[in-house]
């Protein structure tokens, strides 16, 4: 690994010209400006450890800037994933002092500037290299989900909906699946052997927005959502701690809006005894 | 060379954003084994990052909305520079684009009556953008990652394998469109070789049909709203494939980015912050939006606040508020207001929706904007001004496609579509049109990609061992280890020569771009844009990489700088030539559009290799040929759509006359 | 600045992550020795739940078993309301309702406490709270747990956390009952209405707590409209989803709030009882 030695002057770190033209490049260093102490794991699934790192910090700059200081003047091999750095893709997923969060949306003015600030890749998952890890666990899960199920009677342009009815659902969709509630969530963080039978937060969101999805003819066609969530998607495992919702960058409401009433839908499924009899008596006389 | 991995496929989509997505699930219902090779992680497109919706003349808001009203916004939007066809085939497909959304999953805002809601927009006439919030671009990737992944469940049940006949390769780079040389000149694509950017290995996709969807290319500009993704890649494919790109001038400034704090200036402040109430004032208080109304636009918008405010509540009795003129127009004022002093303290102005609304609104109908503004620039936009200025948003110019199929036009085998195309939008795209044409295109470009591939059941081209190996060296060239596809003498020099980091050379195209090629510009600037672009082609031939192949974005940026080079110098090149101001396309010392320009598309192709490749690359005359093309005349019945007095700004007299 | 840029590998050796490394120090995922990396005070929340909850166990334990001094006129502890057994003191107008009779010889307030502490039991937030502060499973988030295995709720005792909402119902009975303890605090000394004491008051307080507690609960959200899949079809339980939703957002505050009152009514009967203070009357 190279190291610039003035990397005051390397790229990265000069000023911001403007894209209205005629505005002059803005070349004084401002007042703002300081030295910060990172820490970033480096290293692949052989291993690896954290690395220490002193590199500037402007004014309103987050992490995710920090990083790619360090990519363009110290470590230009440093992996980090990212996409948008405004917050709407998810890709840039890391934890920051032991906390899972988004790279581009933690400002450094939250931390002390003489606080040493820990970068490391998402814990829960594989890692590949440096910040970036496995996420395939994911794509499996969403995998298991079934799709929604269109009403068969309705054409396209056909669908009438109200917006209440699509509220809840609506925000589930606002997900940018960037896996910081997967991540977080203890029982695959804390136990890799739970990842076969639990989908995770964002998968029961998933579940819970088709079942509260006004059109989906899922039941319809034989496949009930609310048992499914519990027998294929391992709701069960969920103990309703609500780290999910604690890390969510979007602030869904995750265990309030979808796992709690994902539960008591299951409830009434298989824990009401009402239902239960209904259902009995059906199958008799059918 | 060591062994490298091939799988057959029958249509490779490169790109998995609205367009390519679209397309995959066009190619895989017309029972096609479809590839989709994408740069992110699948989900993660920039598609994600459109927010006010989707253009589409359902009528559901005001049911004078039509096709026909739709296609003109277009054409006028695009200052008629757009390919007709183009816009005809949108305007008529959107709403059932939109309507199939639906019964994939997709949940859009609704209206009253249950319908699909509709917002109003800049340029558009009618309440026409199907909507989420402002986030409905993650309505759209998420609606087509699922429907992908409901795609796959069926062939899980059929084969007991998800992967049967669509795969998404996440994380992997296209570098090189392959082709079977053709009998009479007429090359056929023969497959893509990628490498995946987490292990760095090598792989290549055999397939008759390639469809680009990378988007487009303002990683190249300093001050953008667009992300890492965005090096150009389709539009360099394509030109080293062979095909030609048109109307590269053409960049969209889009005029409300963030301009502070630095690290997020250029992010995207949506129009649907104007188009449900902000407005734009300076630092005098006015709403200068008033002072430039051009003269085409001038009986299509309000003259004074009240009409303007008025035309909310009553658009049928009172005009648009000129802040929902098009984007070229609003971006330029925005400069011009901060060129005369009147700017706002971080060199932007100020758009406002606090004044206008009340909290409650704003945070229910720009939810992200409010989350944005908080978050980033610690400013509460229910209860303050925010601060924006113009941020490289769009390319309207791409890859030369027929109006109909999608398909290049002299590369048999290769499509595209998106923003990757060219032709639809013009001179400027309007706001909305952008994902109503990913999926308008994106299906027609895996409909007849599927088509084509079908074809070629019987003879697929083929891919030699030779190619493959030439693509290798090229990608690890910035290791310093592969050959340098020059001559000897070449690659000898460059070893001498210092070795360059490529951020810095990423870094310095991006100013040269932003400051020489921006949103105004001047014949003098352009010309040191080109001289700047050959020496930094000569730097980024000895951008030199540490470390090893597995996921070193040093590498990856390494290999992107080619695209972004042979783009900029078409944006550069094409932008010189057009000696007129139109649309995205502004120039100081020719500030009039002029109607002679209007049938003009300046097309971009791959300088023929002089004496030797070295030559051509290294040499100041840079490596694209630029060439005028007249466009096709608009079709009498289109033609009619608009009123003689407005068509006489746009077309020349013997165009007029000639009917 | 320019000094000290120069990465340094992170120095000295890993401790071993243990024998069978699982969770966090699971073989495939970044080489971490730490549990968690965590810098600030991630152990306050779940200490101060766990001591809170543990006070409330130790007071209501003591105050369940005594079996005495829970009526002083006209004022019940709702630990001992409804009253269902024999050996219940006497309560002019009082939820004296002897249904098990003379056989039950221990404090009355076993009989009753076990709805209200089921409904608390598979509440969930005290489930959180508890399975945080108490369990650690997890002690805050992204804080490793020290636990081998673990199930959460699909089997065994926990899996009848489900029949929250039966606790629910008997949770409304209860606070019926209580709203009328309350109203009975409207009397004097010599059970005569249309008088007000401190006691009323807190009475007031307590009960209004207990039903917005009681009412605020995710299964009462789920009852009144969450189950529903077309709002749009039933405007009366949308609203009052809506509503229990807003009420749900506080279901934490709620929960301790009231939780506090009960337990302050309570002190107060005790206290009367015992005679430490008399009720001040207000009229």
């Amino acid at each position: 690994m190279t190291t610039q030695a003035h990397h005051g002057a390397g790229p990265g770190t000069e000023g911001i010209g403007g894209a209205v033209s005629g505005e002059a490049p803005d070349t004084t260093r401002p007042e703002t400006s300081y030295d910060a102490h990172f820490e970033v794991w480096r290293g692949d699934v052989d291993g690896g450890g954290l690395e220490d790192f002193t590199v500037e910090v402007n004014e309103g700059e987050v992490v995710l800037d920090i990083i790619h200081r360090l990519q363009a003047t110290q470590a230009p091999d440093l992996a980090v994933r990212w996409n948008c750095k405004a917050g709407k893709c998810g890709s840039c997923s890391a934890e920051i002092n032991g906390r899972p969060r988004l790279l581009c949306m933690t400002r450094m003015s939250v931390f002390d500037r003489d606080e040493i600030v820990t970068v490391t890749p998402l814990r829960a998952f594989p890692v590949v290299r440096d910040l970036v890890t496995d996420v395939g666990f994911n794509y499996e899960k969403a995998r298991q989900v079934p799709a929604f199920v269109p009403p068969p009677d309705l054409g396209p342009g056909e669908y009438r909906m109200q917006q209440e009815d699509v509220g809840r659902s609506q925000e589930f969709r606002k997900c940018i699946e960037c896996f910081l509630c997967q991540d977080t969530c203890h029982v695959v963080r804390d136990h890799e052997e739970n990842k076969a039978a639990f989908a995770g937060p964002r998968f029961l969101m998933r579940v819970a927005e088709l079942d509260m999805h006004p059109l989906d003819a899922a039941e319809e066609a034989g496949h009930d959502r609310k048992t499914a969530a519990q027998d294929d998607h391992g709701l069960g495992y969920c103990n309703i701690t609500k780290c999910c919702t604690e890390v969510c960058p979007e602030n869904i409401k995750i265990t309030d809006n979808a796992l709690i009433p994902l539960k008591e839908r299951a409830a009434d499924r298989k824990y009401d005894p009402l239902v239960w009899l209904g259902n009995k008596i059906r199958r008799r006389t059918t | 060379m060591a062994h490298v991995e091939r799988q057959q496929w029958d249509v490779v989509i490169v790109g998995a954003g609205g367009a390519g997505l679209r397309a995959a699930i066009e190619a895989r219902e017309q029972g096609l084994r479809t590839a989709v090779i994408c740069k992110s992680l699948f989900g993660k497109a920039h598609t994600v990052m459109a927010e006010g919706g989707i253009a589409a003349s359902m009528g559901n808001v005001n049911e004078g909305d039509n096709w026909q009203v739709h296609f003109r916004d277009t054409m006028r939007g695009g200052k008629f520079l757009n390919q007709w066809r183009m816009a005809e085939l949108h305007a008529r497909e959107a709403p059932e684009r939109v309507w199939e959304l639906e019964t994939w999953g997709a949940l859009f805002d609704r209206t009253p009556d249950g319908r699909i809601s509709q917002r109003n927009f800049g340029g558009h006439e009618y309440p026409r953008l199907a909507h989420v919030g402002d986030r409905t671009g993650l309505e759209l990737i998420r609606t087509l990652q699922q429907k992908v992944v409901s795609l796959q469940q069926e062939d899980f049940k059929e084969s007991g394998d998800y992967e049967a006949r669509i795969k998404v390769f996440q994380e992997c780079t296209v570098t090189q469109i392959l082709k079977e040389p053709g009998s009479e000149g007429e090359d056929r694509v023969s497959g893509v070789f990628c490498y995946e950017r987490e292990s760095g290995r090598f792989f290549v996709i055999e397939a008759p049909a390639v469809v680009l969807a990378t988007g487009g290319i303002g990683k190249s500009f300093k001050v953008t709203s667009n992300s890492w993704e965005y090096t150009g890649d389709g539009h360099a494919l394509a030109l080293l494939a062979g095909a030609s790109l048109i109307n590269m001038e053409f960049v969209q400034f889009h005029p409300t980015g963030m301009v502070w704090p630095p690290s997020v200036k250029g992010i995207l402040v949506t129009e649907s912050v104007r188009g449900d109430g902000g407005v734009l004032r300076n630092s005098e208080g006015k709403r200068f939006m008033f002072d430039y109304v051009p003269d085409v636009f001038k009986e299509k918008y309000a003259e004074s606040e009240q009409e303007a405010d008025g035309w909310y509540e009553d658009p049928d009795n009172n005009r648009r508020p000129p802040e929902l003129l098009p984007r070229d127009e609003v971006a330029r004022a925005i400069n011009a207001e901060v060129k005369a002093g009147r700017g706002s303290p971080h060199g932007g102005v100020f758009l406002d929706v606090s004044t206008r609304m009340s909290a409650e609104t704003i945070k229910r109908r720009l939810p992200s904007m409010h989350h944005q503004f908080r978050e980033l620039a610690d400013v509460d936009i229910t209860a303050e001004p925010m601060e924006v200025g113009p941020t490289c948003h769009y390319v309207m110019g791409g890859v030369d496609v027929d109006s109909d199929t999608a398909a290049a036009r002299g590369v048999p085998g290769l499509f595209a579509a998106g923003e990757v195309a060219g032709g639809m939008h013009g001179s400027n795209r309007l706001g909305g049109n952008s994902l109503s044409d990913l999926l308008v295109f994106g299906r027609r470009a895996g409909l007849y990609a599927a088509e084509y591939a079908r074809g070629c059941a019987r003879e697929r081209p083929r891919v030699a061992d030779e190619q493959i190996d030439t693509a290798a060296a090229e990608a690890l060239r910035p290791f310093g280890v592969g050959p340098a596809p020059a001559d000897e003498e070449t690659a000898g020099e460059a070893a001498e020569e210092s070795a360059e980091n490529p951020y810095a050379v990423h870094q310095d195209l991006q100013r040269a771009m932003n400051d020489l090629v921006g949103i105004i510009r001047r014949e003098e600037e352009m010309s040191e844009a080109l001289d700047r672009l050959a020496e930094l082609r000569e730097r980024a031939r000895r951008a030199k990489v540490e470390g090893h192949r597995q996921f070193n974005p040093g590498w990856h940026l390494a290999l992107d700088l080619r695209n972004m080079l042979l783009v900029s110098e078409c944006v550069a090149r094409a932008a010189l030539n057009r000696t007129e101001s139109r649309g995205g396309h502004t120039r100081d010392d020719h500030p009039e559009m002029d109607r002679e320009w209007r049938r003009a598309n300046l097309v971009c192709t791959l300088a023929a290799e002089g004496a030797s490749g070295a030559e051509a690359e290294t040499g100041r005359a840079g490596r694209i040929a630029l060439r005028r093309r007249e466009m096709p005349p608009i079709r009498k019945d289109l033609l009619e759509l608009f009123e003689k007095e407005e068509l006489i700004k746009y077309l020349t007299d013997e165009e007029l006359t000639s009917e | 600045m320019a000094t000290g840029t120069e990465p340094q590998q992170s120095t000295g050796p890993r401790p071993p992550a243990g024998p069978r490394p699982t969770g966090v120090h699971t073989s495939t995922r970044a080489a971490i020795a730490e549990p968690h990396l965590r810098k600030d005070r991630w152990w306050l929340a779940p200490a101060a739940t766990a001591l809170g909850l543990l006070a409330f166990v130790v007071y209501s334990s003591w105050r369940a078993f005594a079996n005495t001094d829970y009526y002083h006129a006209p004022y019940v502890s709702p630990f001992y309301s409804p009253c269902l057994a024999d050996n219940c003191a006497t309560m002019k107008g009082g939820p004296n309702w002897g249904l098990f009779g003379e056989w039950w010889g221990l404090s009355p307030a076993l009989l009753i406490l076990i709805f209200p502490l089921g409904f608390r039991l598979t509440c969930y937030y005290y489930r959180k709270a508890y399975y945080r502060g108490f369990w650690a499973s997890p002690p805050a988030c992204a804080v490793a747990e020290p636990h081998k295995k673990y199930t959460g709720e699909t089997r065994f005792p926990l899996i009848l956390q489900n029949i929250h909402r039966y606790f629910f119902y008997a949770a409304m009975l209860v606070a019926v009952i209580l709203t009328w303890d309350t109203v009975l605090g409207f009397r004097n000394e010599e059970y005569e209405w249309g008088h007000m004491g401190v006691g009323t008051l807190v009475f007031l307080a307590n009960i209004v707590l207990i039903w917005a507690y009681t009412l605020s609960c995710h299964s009462c959200r789920h009852i009144v409209g969450g189950r529903l899949r077309h709002f749009s079809k039933h405007p009366v339980r949308y609203r009052l989803w809506g509503w229990v939703g807003k009420l749900n957002e506080r279901h934490m505050l709620l929960a301790w709030a009231s939780l506090l009152s009960v337990a302050l009514a309570d002190f107060y009967v005790y206290l009367l009882a015992t005679g430490t203070i008399t009720d001040p009357r207000l009229f």
